[in-house]
Parts: C-alpha cells; sequence; structure tokens
C-alpha cells in the first residue's frame, strides 16, 4: 500500500502528465530532495522556490491567473502565516471582479501535531483557513482520499488550499489507488528515490488511472448508533481506534471523517446525528473560534430538539505553541483518553 | 465646479510655471527652426524623434485622462461616490506605457499588473471613461468589479489587465508568476508591474527582485515604481536609505533607470527601449520613473490640485503650441470633447443599475457554485 506523501507525488503525477499542471514548486520541492516528506520527487514540473512564502504564493496567483495548473507547497504551515493576505486576496479574486479572474492553484502544507515537532513544526491551519472565502479546503485522512482529494483539487477552477497531516504522510491504508502496484515493495522500487546511489535516477510511474474525490464530501468511516463523531485528518485514526474500542463494550461510535472543511458535507452531518442525538467535534486546532465551534453552533441551531445531549468540541488548548516534550505535546492536542473520555461524557449525558 | 474653470485655473497657475521651467528647450529650438526654415527635422530632434501623430496622440490620451479623473474627483465631491483615488499628476508617465504594451488576451500578450494610479495606462488602452465613472459610482455596469471595489481599482482581463488590489505591492510577485506562463510560452510577452515608492518598503517588492532575476530562471518583468515622494502624508525623505529605488534592482544583476516620468518623450523612449529588450532576452528591466501626486493621496486628504506642483499634461501641451505642433484652438477643443464625454457619461452611470442585495453570494466560486454554508 502507498503512503500518503507516495500517494501525493502519483497523484501530482498524474496531474502533470493529464490534467494540465506545469508548475509544482516550493522550497526543496524539486530536485534534489524533492520535498522534505518525498512528496514531489521525481516530478517532471518540480521546481525548487526562493525561500520566500509570500513569493511562492504571489507566484501561484500569477501562473493561475495566466490560466496555467500549478500546485504550490508551503513547507510547513508553521511558515503560512506570513501569507495570509495574499491567501485572502486569492480567495477574494473572483469575487472582487465580479467572476472575470479565475485563479486554479493548490496551495498544499504539511499541518498539525503528532511528531514532536516542538513550537513550529505543529502548528494546525483548519481553523484559519475555514476564515478565507473563497478558497476550497480539504484535509485526507489516507492515501486514496489523498489522491482523490489531489486530483479534485487540481481539476476545481477555485483555488484549493490541500492541508496534508504530516505526522500521517507515512501512513498507509487499506485501499490502492488506482493503477498501483499491490505489491508495496514494488511501489517503492518504482517512484521512490534511492536514498544512495540515485545519480541519473528516474521514476518508473504505474499506469494510475483518474480518481476523484468530490471536494465536500465525507465519509463514514465506523457506523455507530449511540454517538457521531466528526473529525478529520489526523484525527481520523484515533477516533476510529476509540470506536472500535467502544464497540467493545456496546458503544456505538459513528465517525464521519469530514474531508473537506469548505464546502463542508453538513447533509452528511444532519443525517448521522438525527439517529445518534449526540454529536462530538474533534480536531487537533486551537479550541477557541475553532471550525468544530461553527459545527457545533450549526448543530445547536438545525438540530436542537433532537439532541439528547450538549453538543461538544474537543480541539487543542488555546495555547500560543505547542511544547517539544512529548508531556507538553500530549497535554495541548487531543490525545486517544481525551477522546475517549469525551465520547463516554457525550453518551452518558441524560437530557 | 465647472470644467472650463478647472482648466482655466490649472493652465494659469501651472502652465505658466511649468513652460517656463521645462519647456524652454522646446521653445527655442521651435523658433530657431523657423529662421532656418527647417523645422520638422528640428521639431521631430527635440522630440525624441517621435512623430507627430505619436505626440498628438499621446497629448489627446492625458487630457482624456486628466479629464476623466478631475470627473471622478467631482462626482466624489458632489457625493454621489464614497471615495476616490487615482493617478492625476501620472499622465506622462502612465499613457506611453498604455500604448506601448502588447494588447490582448492569453500569455501571448503582455500582462499589466498596475496599482491604483493607473487610469491614464488604461485610457490609453482603450477604457472608456464611462466605464472608470461606472467603477467610481459603483454600478452593476462596472465592468472592473460589479460595483464591488473602490475607483480606479480596474480589471480587464480582455486586456491582461490583472485586478487593482488595495493592499500594496502584492503585485509584484503576482507579475512574475504571470511571467513565468509567458516564458513558457516564448512569445516575447512581458508582465509589467507598477506601484509607488512607500510600497517598496513591503517585502513583496524584494520577492519580486529576487524571483525575477534568479541566474538562468530570470523572468519577463518589467518592474516599475512611480516615485511621487509620497507615501500617503509621509514624505520619501526619511523612509528610505538607498539614492535612487532603482539601485536596488542593480544588485540583482537586473539593469535599471531613474526617468522623469513627467516628460512623456522620455517615458515613451524608456519604455521602449526596456520593453524591446526584455522581449529580446527574457530578463527583467527596472525603471523608477519620477512623477508628481497632482491631487494628493485620495479623497482622504482633499484630492484638491496642488498648484505648485509641475503639470504634466499642461506642460507637454504647452511644449506642442510652441513647437507649432498643436493649435491652442485644437487643445482647447480636446479638453473641451472630453469634458462633455466625462458629463455625459455621468449623467448615463446614474441611470444605470447598482448591485442587488442577494448579487454578494454571486462569485464566491466559479460558475456561482454554492458558497454559503446555510445551504450545504
Amino acid at each position: 500500500m502507498a503512503s500518503i506523501a507516495q500517494a501525493i507525488r502519483m497523484a501530482l503525477h498524474y496531474g502533470e502528465e493529464n490534467m494540465g499542471v506545469k508548475d509544482i514548486f516550493g522550497q526543496d520541492v524539486g530536485a534534489p530532495l524533492g520535498g522534505v516528506f518525498t512528496a514531489t520527487q521525481g516530478l517532471q514540473t518540480a521546481w525548487n522556490s526562493t525561500l520566500d512564502e509570500r513569493g511562492i504564493i504571489g507566484m501561484a496567483m500569477g501562473i493561475a491567473m495566466a490560466g496555467d495548473r500549478c500546485v504550490a507547497e508551503i513547507q510547513f504551515a508553521d511558515y503560512i502565516f506570513n501569507t495570509m493576505d495574499l491567501l485572502k486576496i486569492a480567495g477574494n479574486t473572483l469575487w472582487c471582479t465580479n467572476g472575470q479572474i479565475q485563479l486554479p492553484m493548490v496551495v498544499m502544507t504539511p499541518v498539525g501535531a503528532g511528531i514532536f515537532g516542538s513550537v513550529y513544526h505543529s502548528h494546525s491551519f483548519d481553523a484559519w483557513a475555514s476564515r478565507l472565502p473563497g478558497w476550497k479546503i480539504v484535509m485526507p485522512s489516507n492515501p486514496l482520499d489523498a489522491y482523490g482529494l489531489m486530483l479534485s483539487a487540481i481539476e476545481d477552477p477555485n483555488p484549493v488550499l490541500y492541508l496534508k497531516s504530516k505526522a500521517l504522510m507515512r501512513h498507509k491504508g487499506d485501499e490502492l489507488i488506482p493503477g498501483e502496484p499491490a505489491d508495496e515493495k514494488e511501489l517503492k522500487a518504482m517512484i521512490d528515490k534511492p536514498v544512495q546511489n540515485a545519480d541519473g535516477w528516474k521514476p518508473r510511474w504505474p499506469e494510475l488511472e483518474k480518481y476523484m474525490v468530490p471536494i465536500g464530501k465525507g465519509k463514514i468511516t465506523r457506523a455507530g448508533e449511540h454517538i457521531t463523531v466528526v473529525t478529520y485528518s489526523r484525527m481520523v485514526h484515533l477516533c476510529d481506534e476509540i470506536a472500535d474500542k467502544l464497540a467493545e463494550e456496546g458503544i456505538s461510535v459513528e465517525v464521519i471523517d469530514l474531508r473537506s472543511i469548505y464546502p463542508y458535507d453538513w447533509q452528511l452531518i444532519k443525517s448521522s446525528i438525527e439517529k445518534t442525538g449526540r454529536v462530538l467535534f474533534v480536531n487537533e486546532d486551537t479550541e477557541v473560534t475553532n471550525f468544530g465551534e461553527h459545527l457545533a453552533y450549526r448543530a445547536t441551531q438545525e438540530l436542537f430538539y433532537q439532541l439528547m445531549a450538549r453538543p461538544r468540541v474537543l480541539a487543542g488548548k488555546n495555547l500560543p505553541g505547542i511544547g517539544l516534550h512529548p508531556n507538553l505535546e500530549k497535554n495541548s492536542v487531543p490525545q486517544l483518553h481525551d477522546i475517549e473520555s469525551a465520547i463516554r461524557e457525550v453518551v452518558a449525558e441524560v437530557p | 465646479m465647472s470644467k472650463k474653470t478647472t482648466v482655466k485655473t490649472g493652465g494659469k497657475a501651472v502652465a505658466g510655471k511649468t513652460t517656463k521651467k521645462a519647456a524652454k528647450p522646446a521653445a527655442k529650438s521651435t523658433v530657431k527652426a523657423s529662421k532656418k526654415a527647417a523645422a520638422p527635422a528640428k521639431k521631430k530632434q527635440s522630440f525624441g524623434g517621435l512623430s507627430e501623430e505619436i505626440l498628438l496622440r499621446m497629448h489627446d490620451l492625458m487630457v482624456k485622462s486628466r479629464v476623466l479623473e478631475e470627473r471622478l474627483i467631482k462626482i466624489y465631491k458632489a457625493g454621489e461616490a464614497y471615495f476616490w483615488i487615482g493617478g492625476p499628476g501620472e499622465e506622462a508617465w502612465g499613457v506611453p506605457l498604455g500604448m506601448l504594451a502588447r494588447k490582448g488576451s492569453g500569455p501571448e500578450n503582455d500582462w499589466l499588473h498596475l496599482h491604483y494610479r493607473c487610469t491614464p495606462t488604461m485610457v490609453a488602452m482603450g477604457m472608456t471613461m464611462i466605464d472608470s465613472i461606472r467603477l467610481m459610482m459603483n454600478r452593476a455596469t462596472d465592468p472592473s468589479t460589479g460595483g464591488r471595489n473602490f475607483s480606479s481599482h480596474y480589471c480587464f482581463p480582455e486586456w491582461n489587465v490583472a485586478p487593482v488590489t488595495s493592499p500594496l505591492e502584492v503585485q509584484y510577485p503576482i507579475a512574475c508568476g504571470t511571467a513565468q506562463a509567458q516564458k513558457r510560452v516564448g512569445k516575447g510577452a512581458l508582465s509589467i508591474v507598477t506601484g509607488g515608492d512607500a510600497g517598496t518598503a513591503e517585502g513583496d517588492f524584494a520577492s519580486c527582485l529576487i524571483l525575477a532575476s534568479r541566474k538562468g530562471q530570470e523572468l519577463p518583468v518589467l518592474i516599475t515604481v512611480q516615485n511621487n515622494g509620497y507615501g500617503i502624508s509621509t514624505p520619501y525623505d526619511g523612509q528610505h536609505g538607498e539614492t535612487h529605488i532603482a539601485d536596488r534592482a542593480r544588485a540583482f544583476n537586473i539593469r535599471s533607470r531613474v526617468i522623469n516620468g513627467n516628460d512623456p518623450i522620455e517615458t515613451y523612449l524608456a519604455l521602449k527601449e526596456e520593453m524591446e529588450y526584455i522581449r529580446k532576452t527574457g530578463k527583467p528591466s527596472f525603471i523608477e520613473a519620477m512623477v508628481t501626486r497632482l491631487y494628493g493621496h485620495s479623497s482622504a486628504d482633499g484630492a484638491n490640485k496642488k498648484p505648485a506642483l509641475f503639470d504634466p499634461v499642461l506642460n507637454f501641451e504647452q511644449r506642442l503650441i510652441d513647437a507649432g505642433i498643436l493649435s491652442e484652438k485644437a487643445a482647447k477643443k480636446i479638453w473641451e470633447i472630453y469634458e462633455t464625454e466625462g458629463v455625459n457619461a455621468q449623467e448615463q452611470a446614474r441611470q444605470e443599475p447598482v448591485p442587488t442585495p442577494e448579487s454578494v453570494w454571486d462569485h464566491v466560486y466559479v460558475n456561482n457554485e454554492n458558497a454559503d454554508w446555510r445551504k450545504f
């Protein structure tokens, strides 16, 4: 099975071969490194930008404005904050020009904690991103979705933020990407650059097929009856694990992998809450003005009389940063036991 | 204030002064030329070899742009618009730029990443007065923004005119992006970027210098700065350590020059030369044009004409009159024609529809895909 990094790489290859992607760029995105997580190794159109996040986003906007497709990378979301007004402009350009100028660009950036990345390799960006109207925002949790969402992002005529969990870059799923060889060693030999003796190396790409995950569509990863847990990206796996554990006790947890932050799959959330009457929103961005709060607000407003318990948001603590020591990180972003406790509380609440 | 008053006041107060200062050489050579009965040759020499047709065209467009800007200010002062910002005083820079740009859509034509003092360039490219007035009066018919944005925030994709943004300097790295696409196509097109002197303090300006000049990956960008000596109220002196902003380009091996942007001849010739260089080499070039901010920053500081300042339109007009290329009568007629056009355009724009409240959701996404979460 491909890792998420390999899935992104294959999607970008498919994009440059079949979907008109002409520039894949960012710091260390081109040869020799091919991205700090190897997600851009061996790509024809990958090139190294200057160490300048604003320059990267500005270039991407110009390339898109001229009508070419591009995928730009900010090496870590921790360093995207100085591009905020450019992201805002990219999001409002179509609107400000009354529909005249489209910016079909993809910006991908690794997000979140989980690797003990200290203060500046642990930031989340989903709540910030949700305040950038005009953008679409996706957050895959597994390789197949990573592939399908990247192709959808490339094809979309709007700017798309592709937030990839850095802790999931080596995560392998349980579904093959269409065209991916079943033997992961074979895949590795085909598309991973050797660590040594890599002079003249070129990837041998599998015969990949088009596979799209529609932006705005979530997925139920665990079906259940007693509570709905809405999450995305890295937290999906933690929530699934707890759902499996609680199932043994007879607590039936439905987990929704939202996959897209905006537009988001309200109908899926709504139908699930109508069934369970209880909901917990889980993500690792800081808790104040968190995207989960918006969803909790909406659940309260629209489903109030069907709820059996108060909707909850479990998110990162509202701290200036995530400290390096495991004691600090683990007490800053939701852990398995936090999720388990929150689910138990919501399930136990009596109206 | 009527058009006549405006022109008369401006002409009296400024033309005399500026003519004395800057138009002397043109006047002298004309007199000399008539004595020797070799006027055409002398005339051409004194105007940089530009044809009378180009000179008269430039004058016509400069007057048109000025009349339009003054009309916009009047619209603001009459309470028919919320805000004015524009480029009166930059006609000698902006008009030649608009005349020389390779106009059209697609990467085989020039891209223009302009800032909000670019009305002269847009007029020279063919923008009608009413389209600027529609923007000023936030009509639904405004072709640039549909009534959504401030004056002078033009956008004309059919001419590769990128949307003017209020945040300063973001246009500089964006220009590198369009240049990247143009370079790929290889048809000698370039991306032109303009901005003010104060904005060069933003990091995006440096981003552009770096991105455009990387060895072996140079981009066809004409990087320009219009130095009017102010950032809103803050004078240039005290904010800059460099002698010229153009000097910064040299550090990146970008060829650069400082020109008198108040002289349309010097501007025309410099732009033509630099554009040809970029089209031929695919490498960037830099022009710092010294210009006049004739009506202040915006309506926020009054939008009143500063009579003591150099007026490039009246100065150029006087030079043409002195050289016998333009008669006073013909000049007067040009001002009158455009004044009438402006008045009529304002009258027409008044009658045109405004954006509807429901239209706020239009164009958040392409093809009006729903962006309202209430409807997800």
